[in-house]
This record gives structure tokens, C-alpha cells and sequence, in this order.
């Protein structure tokens, strides 16, 4: 059992693997075996996964440090700098690891019929197995670089398959590449704040580790555990013929994900020993910390960190660290200002679609985040700003979302609404929520999105159809297969993928008992916490703005899901495409059904105690006395029957309803579309204005462009056209450099011209004289020049060279 | 003294010159006699270079594998060579892009049109035996006439078979340089009859003990030897470097020379003025080295952002590539004059990386070029369709050089910000215009991708371009993999420095001026005090 952790560098090599054989022998395998190997290392990964999560439950929920074979360290410097490759199992990576290969394996399954007939179709596996294994090095690292490591892999994994079809033609192969490379430079601009915060971390703390294996994150946590395991033990001894049912007691009223008492008390000789030795950090000295548990001494002390010729108060450098990292996150996780490569990232296939840019790889800065939360705890301002930039990122997507017309487009916009609200919860202090909230996300956007992936597909089927019937009259007609106003009736052609999608829009919709509902309104009652207990003004004031504005971002969702399911499933088709338009092959539905069903079940995870008494039957908050483990800074404030305010719960139900019925009433009953084919709300004086500022997308690319883009390209052209080369190439070195030598080469080239050193070094230099004497005829004037310096350095030389041998 | 023997590092440093003289005898029609004796003789220099690296030990901090022979006893001028933490790698480097550019030249097509192939390879080794003669000779004088020996096989290189301005180009090189060297020339002299020898270690011993005094009197004050002398080192090398704004020989020599020629370039003969630096400025010069630092790291900067910028701004694949490594130099020069050991070790990683990047880059161009005879970015589109192996090897290649983790450039530009962050001459603000610089290489790296790689084909031209040969691949795979090992394990080459680094950085660091708090407050974080109020904070 001790040994478990080990395991876990096989969840990275794996699918590296799997990507490698696919890479180079893919072409060679076929379509059939190569998507096996690619979903067999998707799915021995989600075994993995499995494995870490029962050592680590065995374990008790204490995290291991695993440093990989073969590799012998990382960078290095003396004594001064020591980044390793290590790999760290605690509750927080094992979450990642098991809802990212779950869903991944189920998006690998997806794509087997998605990426039928591609012809790069081996490849594409081989990314996503890529992406898979980059995507654990991320959540596996266990210290800042080597997640930037993952967090770089993942990003060109996403380039990589944004611009899979790059070489589409009639210039959407070149838009698709431009999409990937406007999502690679977003990223870069994070990237940016990363490294920044990164380097002001390693000079306060002088290392990168998260934390050093035997340290303990969270102390409460083990002490309470401690506790009651002592409790356990001793009356396990006092009656020790039945006690076999006990531990499963304990465990429940625990309420953990970890069944705290298995019976590991027998095997307390393993390493893995429980209780620990150590029940704190007390025994550490500071330097031998990892940076978060420096942190929290240094804040205790309130040192002033010395940078190399400045020096900073403990509470400014994590607030300047933060923002750096904040800046970071809002470019993986697609925050205001950096969110604009998402919704372009939508030109990959949707597999990817589903898989990078909804459930795992955009998530990565919400990760980082709450693997950060000992530093967001304790920069306030920080965590203030961090609570706007969500909830106003949530807000403003959601608003966008209503006026688009691209099915995937639509489903980007909310992705980046639904990471609003994350980032929020992180900002207001609920890491735990915003990692619920990331979970059932995880699944129901999969959904979404696969189920789009599968309309799509079968509006090309439709389309396809159509035009082998009737002939090849509108072969070179443009069609896009993603325009839902072509769309319409689809309920009826698709029934699985109507389903399904109803599910994953009512999940998202937050209505209850679906996985939305749990994961936002604990997002949401951890904002009014927050704001009525927050530790200063700044946590209480996020709290309320929190609220508010997500609030009204969940009944935007519902909206614009709903808008959505109208425009698609309901009333009457719009083309001869949505006609015949199949539904999907099994390879596809059966992922819709399984996603479905998580869909509607996974938020059980972490149901409140507090709620009408399921927690009994569901446990009570047990993702997050899972994550407790892990982060320091679980709900400071958690009310004994965990986060559940049924007022706010109402509420939000009741907004997310309204904004369904809202919908209904707009779109429903075959008005999706106005006469003139667009949307009812354009029409209307009141909210013409408003609707066509949504489609326009806030003019958000225009505004890029005229302020960003364009001016760094005018001004790149200027600095090498203008300054670089006519001024500072040409003029100055025309009439400097070149005026300069050639007046002192007129000086220095008499004796040339007289013949004098030609006929001295004859001998010597023939080749280079025939050589000169060949150029001199092309360009006299430079040529004495350098026919004098070099001769007379290699005179020079060769004189050196030779003197040793003249005086012996 | 050593010895007058046949050391393994004088046999290193001549065997080229020995492949040179074989050539010699080979006639101009046994093209392929003297192709493979070229590549031979580099192939075997390599290995010998790999022997230096496997016969130096890491953990001392001197010059090892020492040969001094005297020369010109009467004026304290020896042949007196040894490699140490500094010169190591860089041996190495040069060792491994030699074979990779004489292999890549086999299949040129510019000898049907120019011939000479016996020249050219001659001038190759010369070449290789000047750069790797730069980077071992300890006694200045011996360095100077290596320095300026390089000039001239490369002068040829450019001027015989570069492009149509190839004798613009080849001046200009030449006259750049030279004009720099001769401040070297003169602050050369004036060191050695001052110190009475030109040997280096001497050198540097008598300005520790203060047995030569080079007083400094501030950045230009009269009198200040000091700083003057810095100056003259520091102007060659920053025109090799080339430091911005002393850059505009490089696109001409980079654009005009063949392939190979630029590989070289920028694969070695730039890394001379960086390691001139390292060798030479700081540890002869301390005082003006820390005093002309935050002014030096000012230009690096600019050189990281216009380079950038302008690169971007390019239309030619090889000025494009030419003018980053503008931008990637500023990023070493920057490490360097952090003046401690992440910054210095990370600039010397740096070189490294950017010389198989880099040289990675312009072989690639090299093999576009030979089968479209362009260099315009608007020539290309969708090659990565035709041509998927060499696709993914310039994806490679060009992540490589904009710094992605897992990979060699992102060691050491990140070492370098690490260090210019907590660099007590620098610090924040250098870091974070510096760390723009990971932005724009981003922006100009994905776009010259794109223009070349991605979108659909639709140049008729490209539609059959011929695979990559054989030589062409082995030319590639020894650059992607040394991308992965510097990349993955980084440690070995920056054990190899550390010694050294650490000694210079002690002699260097005398001279930063630190107030009495700072060496308090930097002693605090394992104080006892801090230690015993270690709670719990929640």
C-alpha cells in the first residue's frame, strides 16, 4: 500500500505512449487499431487514477511525493536552485486525474465515429493522447514549474488541434490556423503572468515546491482525523470481535469521500503509517518548507522579502504574485481580458472541443488557483479582483452567448461564462465549490458539447444526403453545418442526442436535482457567506458582488440554453439538410448516455447535509472534506451541515426557470426565427439594440484589432522597414561606416595600387589575391579595403605563427 | 608549465586544421572524397570534444586539460590553451554543429553554379579549428588571432557562395568586426605590457590581488583605465554579439550567406561575443563590469523587443530568423550581466540552446530554400501537408526557440529571468521587459509557422516537393533530440559550469555595493525567531 503512489508516473507515460505509437506507426495501424491504442491509454489512465484513489483513501487521505525513475532532476543551479521533476498524489491531483481521464476516455470512445475518414485520423489520436498526458503533468506536478510544464504542453496540444484542419480550403484551413495561433498567443500573454509570478516566488521562498514530502497542508484536518481515529481505534480495541462494521460508521459521519477507517489500523507497519508521526509542520524549519507552508509563516511573522536590490512586506509580494498568476489563469481559463481566443478555438473538431476547451485543459487555471489557495487567502486585494474578473466574465459570456448563431459558439461563450463563475469561487474564497463546479461541469459540458458535435455531424450527413439525391446543382454552395438557424425540428431525427442534450441543458441550467444546481448554488451561497463572514471588507463586498452578478449570469444560462434548444430541437426544420439529418452511431451516442447519466447524478458528490436531510443517504459535502486534505483554506467559514442556503437555492432555481420560460416564450412554438429568418429579439424596437450588440459580440475582435493588433503590426512595419533598415541599415551605414572606410581605404590602398604589397606577399597569399583580384573588379572600392586587412592579418599571422621556429 | 606533449586538447583543437591540410591534397573532381573527409575529420572532432567533456571534472573550478607552451617568451605571449565551466560547452557546441553543417552542405545545389567544393570544405575546418581555438586559448594574444582567423574563412563562405549581395554582405561582416577588434586590439596590448604576460589566469590573478591596478573612476570619468578598457572589449564583442544597436551587419551576412554559413553563424561565431564577455569583461574588469551592468542590460532588452518586434515585421524566412536572434541574444547578455549565477549559467545555457535552435531554424529555411530557391514568407503555405516529418521538426524547432517548457530554450531563458530577477544589479523591472520579450517570440515564431507551414496548399509550386533525403533527416534528428535532452535534463550542462560561475560570481560580486540590511534581511528566512513563531495561521 505504501508504494501505491508510485503508480503514478504511468498515468503521464501512458498516454505519451499511446501518442508515440499512434504518432509514428498510426498510418500503419488503421483506423480500427489505432483509436484502440488510443482509448485503451486513455482508459489504463482512468485506471490509474482509480488505483491513486483507493491508495490514497487507504492512506487516509495523505498525500505522497513521488520523484519518477530515470529522471535525474530538473534545473539545477549549485546549491542555489533545485526545480525537480517530482509528482505529488494528494486529493486535490487525484480529483483532476479521475474526472479528466473519465472523460477524456469517454471523448476518445466519441471521436472513433467523430473522426471517421479523416485522413489524418491517427494523428489525431495521437494528440489527444498527448494532450492527455500533458494534462497529468499539470495536475500531477508538484511544484509551479513543472505544472507551467503541462500548462505549455496543453497549450500546444490545443494549438496542435485548433489548427488540426489547417489546410482546409478556400481559406478556412488558413482561418483555422489562425485560430490556433491566436489561442497559442493568448495563452502566451498568461504565460507571461505565470513566469512572472513564478520568479517572484522562487526569490521569496527559494523553491517551487508545493509542499516537501512529510509536509502537511492542511493540520486541522489530520488532527481531526487523528482523533477520530483514535476514538475508533480504542473502541475497536474495547470490543474487538465485531468491528468490522465500524470503520463504514465512521467513515459516513465523516461524510468524506476518504472512508477514513478502513481497516488500514492493521497494516500500520507500511509506510504509509496512520496516524503520522508528525501531526504538523512545527518540526520544519522554514527553509525546508514548500512555498505554501512558508507563506503562511512568513505572513505570521510579517517579514519583508529581500529581492536581489529591493525589498517588499510579506503581504505585498503575494498580492503581486497573485495578480501575476491571476493573469496567468485568465489566459487558460479564458477571463476577461484574454477570453477572445476561446470562442475561435471552436474551429478544431469537436472532440476536442469538448475535451480541451470545455471540460479539462481551459479548467487549468482554475487548478492552479486553488492549488494556490494559501496565497489567494492571503492577498485580499488580489482575491477581490479575481472575484470581479469572474463574475463579470460570467456575466458578459453569458450575455454574448445569447446573440450567436454558431451551435459550438454558443457553447464556447458558456464555457467561458461557466469558468467565470469558477474563478469567482475562488476569488470569494469557496476553492472547494469552484472545484465541485469544475467536476459537474466537467460532464455536462462534455455533453453539450459532444451533443453538438453529434448535430453537426448529422446536419453533414443531411447535407450530404440532399445533394446525392438531387444532384451536384449546389456542390460549391458554402454550407456551415453549425448554423442553428438551419437547424430546427432536430428532435425527431436525433432522438438520443435531444436527450442528452436536454440533460446537459438543464444540468447547466442549474434546475435541480441535476449537477448544475449542487455545484452553482454552492458557488452561490459561498458568495453570501462570504460576504456576510469575510475576513475583511474585500472578501465581504466580492461576497455580494459575487452574488449579484452571478445571479444574474445563471439566468442568462438558462436563457440562452434554452434559446438554443428551440432553435435546434424544437419546432419545424429550417433546411433540406436538418430533413435528413441521421442520428449519430452508437460510438457517439453511447458517450452522450454515460455523460447523461453523470450529468444528472455527479453532483451528488458534495449534497450539503443540510438539504432536507439527504446528506443521510448522500453523504454530506464529501467532495469537499475530500479536498480538505489538500487545500489549506476549505471553507473557513463551513456551517456544520456543509454550504446550503435555501433561500439563495430558490432563488437561483427560480431565475434559471424564469430564464427557461423567458426563452420559451420568445422562441418556442415555431417562432425561433422572425419572418426575415433572424432572431425574434432583433425585431423588437426594445431589445433590437441590445440583442445585435450580443451578436456582435460586444465588437470585442473590432476593438483587438483597431487597438492591438493593428497598431503592433503598423508599428513592427515602421521599426523594420523604416528605422531598421532605411535609416539605421541604409543611411547611417552608408554615410557613416561606409564613408568612414573608404576614406582610410583610399589611404591604406596606395601601396596596392603601386604594386608594392601584391609583389611582397606574392607568394604567400596567391589564392587570396585571385580571389580579391576577381572581386575588386565587382566592388573596387570596398574590396582595397579588405584586400589590405586581410592580407596584412594574414602576413601577421603567419609571421607570428613562424617566429618560434626562427629563433630555435 | 605543461608540457610541450600532444595533449588531448591540443589534439581536439588541431585535428581540423590536420582535415584542412588533408583536403589539400584532393582534387576538385573527388567531390565525394571531399565531402566525406570533411565531415569525417568534424565527426571525429566532435568525438573528441565529447572526450573533453567525459575527461573535465565538474567540481573544479580552475582550468583543466592546460597546455602552455612559450611562444613569445620576451613578451609574455604562450600557446596556452585549457577549457574550463566557461568554455566547455561551447567546445562541445562547436563539436556537434560542425558535422551538421558540412552534412547539410552535401546536397547543395550552389556548387553546380559556384564549384569550389575542395574550398569550401577547407574553409569549414578552418572554420571550426579557429571557433574552437576562440573559445580554448588562455592567453590573449593567442585568443586574438583566433578571433580574427575566423573572419576570414567566413568572409569566403559569404562572399563566394552566398546569395546575389553576397559581397556587400561579406565586407560588411568583415568590416564590422574588424572595426571592433581593433579596440580589443589596443586594450589587448595595453593589458599585456602592463601585466607583463598575456596569459589570462595571470592576468586575472594580479587584478584580484590588486598586483595590476586598472583604477576605476567612474563610468567615463578621465582616469578611469578601468572602464576604458571594458569598453574595448566590450564594443567587439557586443558588435559579434551583436548587441543592439549594433546589429545591422547580421540580417546582411545572415540573408546572404548559404546555409551552412548561417548555421555556423549563428550556431557559434555569435556566441564568441557573449563568451567574451563572460571570460573576459568580468572577471579582468569587476568594478566597471557592475557599474556599466544595468546600462548593458538596458540595451539587451531593447535588443529583446525590437529584435522581436522587427522579426515580426519580416518578409524573408531568413531575415525573420536572422533578426530573432537579436532578441534571443539580448536574452544571454541580459543573463550575463545579472551578474550572478542563474543569470550566467542560464546565459551560457542560452548559448548553447540558441546555437542548435537557431541553427535548427536556418536549416530548415536552407532546405526549403534548395527546393524553392525563395526565401519569401508568401512563397510557402501548407508545406506542412506536403512535407509532414519535416513539418513536425520545424514545430519542434520552433517551439524550441520560443521557449516551451520541456524543452532546451526554456531552461535557459527561464534560468536567465530567474536570475535577472533576483540579480542585485538589475531586478523587476529589467525581468519583466525582458519577459515580454517570451510574448513577441511567441507572436513571430507562430507567425512564420503559419505562413510557412499551415493554411492550404495553394502555390501550385509546392504541391510536389520532394520529401526530405536521408542526410537531410540525420542532419535533423541529432538537433531534435539534443532539444529534448537539454529540455528534459538540463542538469548535467549546467553541473559542468557551476564551479567555474561560482568562482566569478564570488570575484564579481565584491564589487556590488549591499547595504548592511540586506545582508540582514536575507539571512532572516531561517532564523530562529521566524522558526519558533511558526503557527498555524487559519
Amino acid at each position: 500500500m505504501a508504494g501505491y503512489a508510485q503508480l503514478v508516473p504511468l498515468i503521464i507515460l501512458i498516454p505519451a505512449l499511446g501518442a508515440i505509437l499512434n504518432y509514428f506507426w498510426g498510418a500503419r495501424l488503421g483506423e480500427a487499431w489505432s483509436s484502440r491504442v488510443a482509448i485503451l491509454a486513455s482508459a489504463l489512465s482512468f485506471v490509474i487514477a482509480l488505483a491513486l484513489y483507493a491508495g490514497l483513501n487507504a492512506a487516509h487521505g495523505q498525500a505522497s511525493v513521488v520523484d519518477p525513475p530515470l529522471l535525474d532532476g530538473w534545473i539545477r543551479i549549485g546549491d542555489s536552485v533545485a526545480i525537480p521533476w517530482q509528482m505529488r498524489v494528494d486529493t486535490l491531483s487525484v480529483t483532476m486525474m479521475l474526472f479528466v481521464s473519465f472523460v477524456g476516455t469517454l471523448i476518445h470512445i466519441y471521436a472513433v465515429g467523430y473522426m471517421h475518414g479523416d485522413p489524418r485520423y491517427a494523428r489525431f489520436f495521437a494528440y489527444i493522447n498527448m494532450f492527455l498526458a500533458f494534462m497529468f503533468v499539470l495536475v500531477t506536478g508538484n511544484n509551479f514549474l513543472m505544472m507551467f510544464v503541462g500548462w505549455e504542453g496543453v497549450g500546444v496540444c490545443s494549438f496542435l488541434l485548433i489548427g488540426f484542419w489547417f489546410d482546409k480550403p478556400r481559406g478556412e484551413g488558413w482561418r483555422n490556423s489562425n485560430a490556433a495561433k491566436k489561442a497559442m498567443i493568448a495563452n502566451r500573454i498568461g504565460d507571461f503572468g505565470m513566469l512572472m509570478g513564478i520568479f517572484l516566488m522562487f526569490w521569496t521562498f527559494g523553491t517551487l515546491d508545493y509542499y516537501r514530502p512529510g509536509e502537511i497542508p492542511n493540520v486541522h484536518i489530520l488532527e481531526k482525523a487523528v482523533h477520530e481515529y483514535e476514538l475508533e481505534h480504542s473502541a475497536a480495541a474495547a470490543e474487538s470481535a465485531d468491528h468490522e462494521e465500524g470503520g463504514e460508521g465512521a467513515g459516513d459521519a465523516h461524510g468524506s469521500l476518504i472512508l477514513t477507517s478502513l481497516p488500514a489500523a492493521e497494516e500500520k507497519g507500511d509506510g504509509a503509517a496512520f496516524p503520522p508521526a508528525h501531526l504538523d509542520n512545527e518540526h520544519l524549519a522554514t527553509g525546508d518548507l514548500g512555498v505554501f507552508g512558508q507563506a503562511e509563516r512568513l505572513m505570521a511573522a510579517g517579514t519583508e522579502v529581500q529581492f536581489g536590490n529591493f525589498s517588499l512586506p510579506i503581504e505585498t509580494v503575494l498580492v503581486l504574485i497573485t495578480l501575476f498568476l491571476l493573469l496567468g489563469a485568465a489566459g487558460k481559463s479564458a477571463q476577461i481580458p484574454l477570453f477572445v481566443w476561446l470562442p475561435d478555438a471552436m474551429a478544431g473538431p469537436t472532440p476536442v472541443s469538448a475535451l480541451i476547451h470545455a471540460a479539462t485543459m481551459v479548467t487549468a487555471g482554475v487548478y492552479m488557483m486553488v492549488r494556490s489557495n494559501v496565497f489567494f487567502a492571503n492577498a485580499p486585494l488580489t482575491s477581490f479582483v479575481v472575484t470581479v474578473v469572474g463574475a463579470l466574465t460570467a456575466l458578459l459570456a453569458g450575455y454574448i452567448a445569447m446573440g450567436q448563431w454558431d451551435i459550438k459558439r454558443v457553447l464556447a461563450y458558456s464555457t467561458i461564462s461557466q469558468l467565470g463563475f469558477m474563478v469567482a469561487a475562488v476569488g470569494v474564497g469557496a476553492y472547494s465549490a469552484a472545484m465541485f463546479h469544475m467536476v459537474t461541469h466537467a460532464f455536462f459540458k462534455a455533453l453539450l458539447f459532444l451533443g453538438s458535435g453529434s448535430v453537426i455531424h448529422g446536419m453533414e450527413h443531411g447535407h450530404h444526403h440532399v445533394h446525392h439525391d438531387h444532384g451536384h446543382a449546389h456542390e460549391d454552395e458554402p454550407f456551415d453545418p453549425q448554423d442553428m438557424r438551419h437547424m430546427g425540428g432536430l428532435r425527431r431525427r436525433m432522438p438520443i442526442t435531444w436527450f442528452t442534450y436536454l440533460i446537459g441543458t438543464l444540468a447547466l441550467a442549474g434546475i435541480i436535482p441535476f449537477a448544475g444546481f449542487w455545484s452553482k448554488d454552492e458557488i452561490l451561497a459561498d458568495s453570501w457567506l462570504a460576504g456576510l463572514h469575510g475576513k475583511d471588507l474585500y472578501q465581504q463586498f466580492g461576497g455580494y458582488i459575487a452574488l449579484a452578478l452571478l445571479l444574474l449570469a445563471a439566468a442568462f444560462t438558462a436563457f440562452y440554453m434554452w434559446r438554443q434548444m428551440e432553435l435546434v430541437f424544437y419546432g419545424r426544420t429550417r433546411s433540406p439538410a436538418a430533413d435528413h439529418a441521421p442520428e449519430s452511431v452508437a460510438s457517439m451516442t453511447v458517450p452522450l448516455l454515460v455523460l447523461a447519466l453523470f450529468s444528472v447524478f455527479v453532483g451528488f458528490v458534495n449534497t450539503p447535509k443540510a438539504f432536507l436531510g439527504l446528506g443521510d443517504v448522500l453523504g454530506n459535502s464529501s467532495l469537499t472534506h475530500f479536498l480538505e486534505w489538500s487545500l489549506a483554506n476549505v471553507h473557513p467559514w463551513l456551517p456544520e451541515g456543509g454550504v446550503f442556503n435555501p433561500v439563495i437555492a430558490v432563488i437561483a432555481l427560480a431565475l434559471g426557470l424564469g430564464g427557461i420560460r423567458l426563452a420559451r416564450m420568445i422562441y418556442g412554438d415555431g417562432k425561433a426565427l422572425n419572418s426575415a429568418g433572424g432572431d425574434p429579439l432583433a425585431a423588437r424596437p426594445s431589445t433590437g439594440a441590445i440583442w445585435r450588440l450580443a451578436n456582435a459580440r460586444l465588437y470585442l475582435d473590432e476593438i483587438n484589432f483597431r487597438f492591438f493588433e493593428n497598431p503592433f503590426n503598423r508599428i513592427g512595419a515602421f521599426l523594420a522597414d523604416e528605422l531598421d533598415w532605411k535609416f539605421w541599415h541604409d543611411y547611417v551605414h552608408n554615410s557613416v561606416f561606409l564613408r568612414g572606410f573608404n576614406s582610410l581605404g583610399e589611404f591604406l590602398g596606395r601601396p596596392v595600387d603601386l604594386g608594392l604589397v601584391d609583389g611582397a606577399v606574392n607568394g604567400v597569399g596567391r589564392l587570396t589575391l585571385w580571389l580579391s583580384g576577381r572581386m575588386r573588379r565587382v566592388q573596387s572600392g570596398y574590396v582595397r579595403m579588405y584586400a589590405i586587412s586581410l592580407l596584412l592579418g594574414v602576413v601577421f599571422v603567419i609571421v607570428l605563427l613562424l617566429l618560434p621556429l626562427l629563433q630555435t | 608549465m605543461e608540457s610541450a606533449g600532444l595533449s588531448l586538447l591540443t589534439s581536439v583543437l588541431f585535428l581540423p586544421l590536420l582535415g584542412a591540410v588533408v583536403l589539400l591534397f584532393l582534387r576538385e573532381e573527388q567531390a565525394g572524397h571531399i565531402k566525406w573527409t570533411a565531415f569525417g575529420f568534424s565527426l571525429a572532432t566532435f568525438f573528441g570534444t565529447l572526450l573533453l567533456w567525459l575527461a573535465f571534472d565538474s567540481s573544479a573550478s580552475g582550468l583543466q586539460m592546460v597546455q602552455r607552451v612559450d611562444w613569445l617568451p620576451q613578451y609574455g605571449i604562450s600557446y596556452y590553451v585549457g577549457v574550463d565551466g566557461l568554455s566547455l560547452l561551447l567546445v562541445v557546441l562547436t563539436g556537434f554543429i560542425m558535422p551538421l553543417a558540412i552534412l547539410s552542405s552535401f546536397r547543395s545545389q550552389i556548387f553546380e553554379e559556384r564549384g569550389r567544393i575542395r574550398l569550401y570544405y577547407l574553409f569549414m575546418l578552418l572554420l571550426e579549428w579557429a571557433m574552437i581555438g576562440v573559445f580554448v586559448a588562455q592567453d590573449l594574444f593567442l585568443f586574438y588571432i583566433f578571433w580574427e582567423v575566423t573572419l576570414v574563412p567566413m568572409y569566403f563562405l559569404i562572399g563566394i557562395w552566398g546569395a546575389e549581395e553576397r559581397i556587400y554582405a561579406a565586407v560588411k561582416f568583415f568590416l564590422y568586426t574588424m572595426a571592433g577588434s581593433i579596440l580589443m586590439l589596443l586594450a589587448i596590448l595595453f593589458l599585456g605590457s602592463r601585466g607583463g604576460s598575456f596569459a589570462l589566469p595571470e592576468l586575472i590573478a594580479m587584478v584580484e590581488s590588486g598586483a595590476l591596478e586598472l583604477p576605476f573612476t567612474g563610468l567615463l570619468g578621465a582616469g578611469s583605465v578601468q572602464s576604458f578598457l571594458f569598453l574595448g572589449f566590450f564594443i567587439a564583442f557586443a558588435i559579434k554579439v551583436p548587441i543592439w544597436p549594433l546589429h545591422s551587419w547580421l540580417p546582411d551576412a545572415h540573408v546572404q550567406a548559404p546555409t551552412a554559413g548561417s548555421v555556423i553563424l549563428a550556431g557559434v561565431l555569435l556566441k564568441m561575443g557573449t563568451y567574451g564577455l563572460v571570460r573576459f569583461n568580468l572577471p579582468l574588469f569587476p568594478e566597471a563590469s557592475v557599474a556599466w551592468a544595468p546600462a548593458i542590460a538596458v540595451l539587451a532588452v531593447i535588443g529583446i523587443l525590437y529584435g522581436a518586434w522587427v522579426s515580426y515585421a519580416q518578409t524573408d524566412v531568413k531575415k525573420l530568423v536572422a533578426y530573432s536572434s537579436v532578441s534571443h541574444l539580448g536574452f544571454v547578455v541580459l543573463g550575463i550581466f545579472a551578474l550572478n549565477a542563474q543569470g550566467i549559467e542560464g546565459g551560457l545555457l542560452q548559448m548553447v540552446n540558441h546555437g542548435i535552435s537557431t541553427g535548427g531554424l536556418f536549416l530548415l529555411v536552407g532546405m526549403l530554400y534548395e527546393r524553392r530557391h525563395t526565401k519569401s514568407l508568401d512563397a510557402f503555405g501548407g508545406i506542412w501537408k506536403v512535407m509532414p516529418f519535416f513539418g513536425a521538426a520545424g514545430l519542434v524547432v520552433v517551439l524550441s526557440s520560443m521557449g516551451l517548457p520541456g524543452l532546451n530554450g526554456f531552461v535557459g531563458e527561464f534560468t536567465i529571468l530567474l536570475g535577472s530577477m533576483g540579480s542585485e544589479v538589475l531586478g523587476f523591472f529589467f525581468t519583466m521587459f525582458a519577459a515580454l520579450g517570451i510574448i513577441l517570440a511567441a507572436v513571430y515564431m507562430l507567425y512564420m509557422f503559419q505562413k510557412v507551414f499551415m493554411g492550404d496548399v495553394d502555390k501550385e509550386e509546392n504541391r510536389n516537393l520532394p520529401r526530405l533525403h536521408w542526410q537531410e533527416i540525420a542532419v535533423l534528428v541529432p538537433i531534435l533530440l539534443v532539444i529534448l535532452l537539454i529540455g528534459l535534463q538540463p542538469g548535467p550542462f549546467f553541473d559542468t559550469m557551476t564551479a567555474t560561475v561560482d568562482d566569478l560570481v564570488a570575484e564579481v560580486g565584491e564589487f556590488i555595493p549591499r547595504g548592511e540590511d540586506m545582508v540582514a534581511a536575507a539571512a532572516l528566512r531561517d532564523s530562529p525567531v521566524l522558526n519558533a513563531g511558526a503557527q498555524g495561521t487559519r
